[in-house]
């Protein structure tokens, strides 16, 4: 029975075997009840050589239509430097766990301190943990950590102006976690402010969460939010597309207390919704709040600098049912990716990302406007992702797209498209789908 | 591995002028960035490394050479099931035919995709003796907290709402107690008996009618099979709860039991253990979640369904939980599970459950004679220890664990599960040859032998690796969490 990944010959075996006092692999089974063992062959295809796994993928990946793509709706298509994926691929990353024993995993605890600090620098705050598993769930764990600063309050506001993936997965966890979670209205493409202040001013509310970037693209102007919950103790948590904050207000400069949000956009792969990875930023005065894990510098018996998983207190496997989430996994080897992704595109690169995904984003709404049969959707200011209302037949039009190969816009309404152009998009690619709206 | 310490950071490699990165002109420059209101414009530059592409590559293959991976070495982390991550599975799931796919996509242009996740859901189902599989839940926490939403949806559907605690082994994954706090419900700790398995005289007074379900693992943290399961599925049944299987330890039961023949009626799947994708230094993980027969319009959404005519499409139920991820979940790791599944085939796959099982019996007899071995008897894929059997000099468990590593071992999971207080967890998996347990066992009983005639050498292990023992307490008592903290020396919160 030799099979590759099995190294055991019949010898091993049957030594084996002897020194566990037992004849038989099934021996090893003897305390399992009969009547609860399974005795069939699982209902699975015959074991594939590598050459057929090969052209079996092959032809699976040929049923997908790759597109060219102008949509982002939480995931963006963005430029992906070779050497990323390169590093992540050295086994000594890949093949490694949680870093428990800091000695040999020196190379895990320092990418992810670079990580935290990073994370830090772009969203303006103070401490960042060692990531979470994707935006929407970032911002949950967000929501749940607000609930458990405030103590006694159960209620958190969410913007309608949130991607609503992420609007569905806090109402999930609201919902089994006790936290009554209250929409905040929109108003011409931004959270309404009036409606904010009443609420807030209950002073019943743990948490506010808003979006800048919104899901229309739009760029909110938060003046004054942050006091305003702060004047009731109330946590105010922004939530931010990683890339865009290269060039926007930060949740630092707007005074936020938790920033949250999907790391996606710094250069990881659409690759069908995952992996991705969540960022988390809050104060320094709320890292011993803050869920997941977290690295820290210290010395080693030498003397040495180095690096350790820190604060465990909070965590599942110490505090168990009283942890600050249940966090254990992250997505370890994504922050990798993003730290590398923002080592080589640096202080500059990210700003000419969003320079060059601004110019085109405009272009492309401008284009399309100047054909009579969009208009901008909200009078809004936005980056590289905008909603537009348009007169034409969106179910042809999106025919059309896809027969062109290209994925052009998320319809979010009747009459209602999202756009989203980033550096990946070359003036030819957007001359050509607004020449497909042309002709229609 | 290499035991030179690298310990520069990036940031300290920076130059002022230096980029690392190409991007094309800008051809549509009619607006510019410098259009934005002032009042939404970030004022401060981020401080992020200026650095040219060799010193990023050579930073972190400097940095990599400070860590062990299982591709490094014996890996006998307990519960984490560090087997041998194919590589084959690696070119599968770079392949840009999927890479490159949005996750909005119309259904139409999405169909290879679906059909890999459709056929991954079947096979987790088969193998796992369920109805239906999500593969949305990012890890194993993710998908006990999914998996107790769909029991807590169950209750709830059906107007039975006093169902609001959850009997949780003393033994169990500490990930259990955490999950079930998060999806609002009491923990009710059950005791084990002398044995390690689940005490059913404790059990059977917690069972009312409160109780929306436990949370097991079989075989336990202890890497002893529950065999009283069918009675315990019969009382917890009885009293109208679910029973919910924590798949950490699926392992060895590949090939010769599956959960749902057990009684269980929802369960999570750790892709990274069993199914052998990388651990990634702490992810990304995939927690599947399998539910029986009745519970699948429960499962969160989206789901991704066969229609009659053979397509394949993304679907939402209006009785779901709700919804736990942004999109479909680590369609990456799903994809290299299906690989490693399609290269096992039905022939190989039966054969990892009893060969994980060797392994451990085989490493836990070898080496009871130096360890001790608080309970007796055929364990499955992993065992514990409760420290060294001679107690007479101070070494403990984690210095036997430090010195491990000076042999170029990673150590096993230590102080867990917390029923003994030396506790040494030690999991081989089917993927290790008969030669390098050997030369594990002759090493631990080495190191067992060192206690005796040279403790203080033991007790200040490591001493070949690249850093030595960190101070733990000052990291805590002082965190420093960010380069900037460094530079100023300011911690984050100071005891």
């Amino acid at each position: 029975m030799s099979y590759k990944y099995f190294p055991h010959t019949e010898d091993d075996m049957r030594d084996m075997l002897k020194v566990c006092g037992v004849k038989s692999l099934d021996d090893l089974y003897a305390e399992i009840p009969d009547d609860i063992q399974f005795k069939r062959e699982y209902d699975l295809p015959s074991t594939m050589s590598e050459a057929e796994v090969r052209k079996f993928f092959k032809n699976l990946g040929e049923k997908n239509k790759s597109l060219t793509c102008f949509t982002g709706a939480g995931c963006y298509d963005h430029y992906t430097p070779a050497v990323i994926n390169y590093i992540l691929q050295r086994s000594e990353f890949l093949t490694s766990y949680t870093p428990y024993q800091a000695e040999i995993s020196q190379g895990t605890l320092q990418y992810i301190f670079e990580f935290q600090s990073m994370m830090a620098e772009l969203t303006g705050m103070e401490v960042s943990n060692a990531s979470m598993y994707d935006g929407p769930t970032a911002t949950a764990e967000a929501m749940m950590m607000s609930v458990a600063h405030a103590r006694k309050r159960n209620k958190v506001l969410a913007s309608s102006t949130l991607n609503p993936n992420i609007l569905r997965v806090l109402e999930t966890y609201a919902k089994f976690h006790g936290v009554e979670l209250e929409r905040i209205a929109e108003k011409d493409g931004v959270t309404d402010k009036a409606d904010f202040e009443t609420k807030v001013a209950n002073g019943d509310v743990a948490g506010v969460i808003v979006a800048s970037p919104n899901y229309y693209g739009a760029l909110e102007d938060y003046t004054g939010w942050a006091d305003s919950c702060h004047a009731k103790k109330t946590l105010f948590i922004m939530n931010c597309n990683a890339s865009t904050l290269g060039a926007i207000k930060t949740p630092g400069e707007w005074d936020a207390d938790v920033a949250v949000g999907d790391a996606q956009s710094l250069g990881i792969p659409m690759c069908f919704g995952g992996p991705y990875v969540g960022y988390m930023c809050t104060r320094k005065s709320l890292i011993r709040k803050m869920p997941g894990r977290v690295v820290g510098a210290t010395a080693d018996a030498d003397g040495q600098r180095a690096f350790v998983l820190t604060l465990q207190a909070r965590e599942q496997h110490i505090r168990r049912e009283k942890a600050t989430s249940n966090i254990c996994s992250n997505q370890s080897l994504m922050a990798l990716f993003v730290t590398i992704y923002l080592s080589v595109m640096g202080k500059k690169g990210l700003q000419e990302v969003n320079e060059l995904s601004y110019s085109g984003a405009h272009y492309l709404a401008d284009e399309l406007c100047a054909t009579g049969k969009f208009a901008m959707a909200h009078n809004q200011p936005f980056l590289n992702e905008f909603a537009v209302k348009t007169t034409v037949d969106i179910s042809l039009l999106q025919k059309k797209f896809i027969e062109a190969g290209i994925f052009g816009g998320l319809k979010i309404a009747e009459d209602t498209l999202l756009f989203c152009v980033t550096e990946m998009r070359s003036k030819e690619e957007i001359d050509l789908l607004v020449n497909i709206v042309k002709q229609l | 591995m290499n035991n030179r310490y690298y310990g520069k950071l990036i940031f300290e490699l920076s130059k002022p002028g230096r980029i690392g990165y190409s991007l094309p002109c800008n051809h549509c420059d009619t607006h510019h960035l410098a259009e934005i209101p002032e009042q939404l414009k970030r004022k401060q530059a981020a401080n992020l490394p200026e650095v040219d592409e060799l010193t990023v590559v050579r930073h972190y293959t400097n940095m990599s050479n400070n860590n062990f991976g299982v591709d490094t070495g014996f890996y006998p982390l307990g519960s984490c099931t560090m087997k041998y991550n194919p590589k084959i599975n690696e070119e599968i799931c770079n392949l840009p035919e999927f890479t490159s796919l949005h996750p909005l996509q119309p259904d139409c242009t999405i169909q290879g995709a679906l059909e890999v996740y459709y056929n991954v859901q079947k096979s987790l189902a088969e193998m796992a003796g369920l109805s239906e599989f999500t593969l949305n839940p990012f890890a194993g926490a993710h998908g006990e907290l999914t998996g107790l939403m769909t029991m807590r949806t169950y209750h709830m559907k059906r107007g039975d709402l006093k169902r609001t605690k959850v009997i949780v082994p003393d033994s169990a994954h500490g990930t259990n107690p955490a999950s079930a706090a998060v999806c609002g419900l009491e923990v009710v700790e059950v005791k084990s008996t002398p044995e390690g398995t689940i005490d059913v005289e404790d059990l059977k007074p917690l069972l009312d009618d409160t109780i929306a379900g436990i949370m097991m693992t079989n075989p336990n943290t202890l890497g002893i099979f529950e065999k009283e399961i069918p009675e315990i599925a019969k009382l917890v049944h009885a009293c109208g709860g679910l029973l919910y299987y924590d798949g950490a330890n699926l392992n060895p039961l590949l090939g010769k039991c599956r959960p749902g023949d057990m009684g269980f009626d929802i369960m999570h799947i750790n892709l990274h253990k069993t199914f052998s994708t990388p651990h990634g230094g702490g992810g990304p993980g995939s927690g599947p979640i399998g539910v029986r027969a009745g519970l699948e319009k429960y499962l969160p959404n989206p789901r991704v369904r066969k229609t009659d005519e053979g397509k394949f499409m993304v679907d939402s139920d209006e009785n779901s939980l709700g919804t736990i991820s942004g999109f479909l979940g680590n369609f990456a790791v799903v994809l290299r599970a299906y690989a490693y599944i399609l290269t096992l085939g039905k022939e190989n796959v039966k054969m990892v459950g009893p060969l994980a099982t060797l392994n451990a019996n085989y490493v836990k007899e070898s080496l009871k004679s130096h360890y001790l071995l608080p309970i007796e008897g055929i364990c499955k894929h992993e065992f514990v220890f409760d420290g060294l059997i001679d107690k007479s000099t101070d070494v403990t468990t984690l210095d036997v664990a430090k010195r491990l590593l000076d042999y170029g071992f990673h150590a096993p999971t230590i102080y867990f599960p917390m029923l003994f207080h030396q506790a040494l967890m030690i999991e081989p998996t089917e993927n290790e040859s008969k030669e390098t347990l050997d030369e594990f066992i002759a090493i631990m009983k080495k190191i067992a032998e060192e206690a005796i005639s040279d403790p203080d050498n033991v007790k200040s292990a490591p001493h070949n690796t690249p850093v030595r023992r960190l101070d733990d307490t000052l990291a805590a008592k002082h965190p420093i969490v960010t380069y900037a903290e460094m530079l100023n020396d300011t911690p984050s919160d100071e005891l």
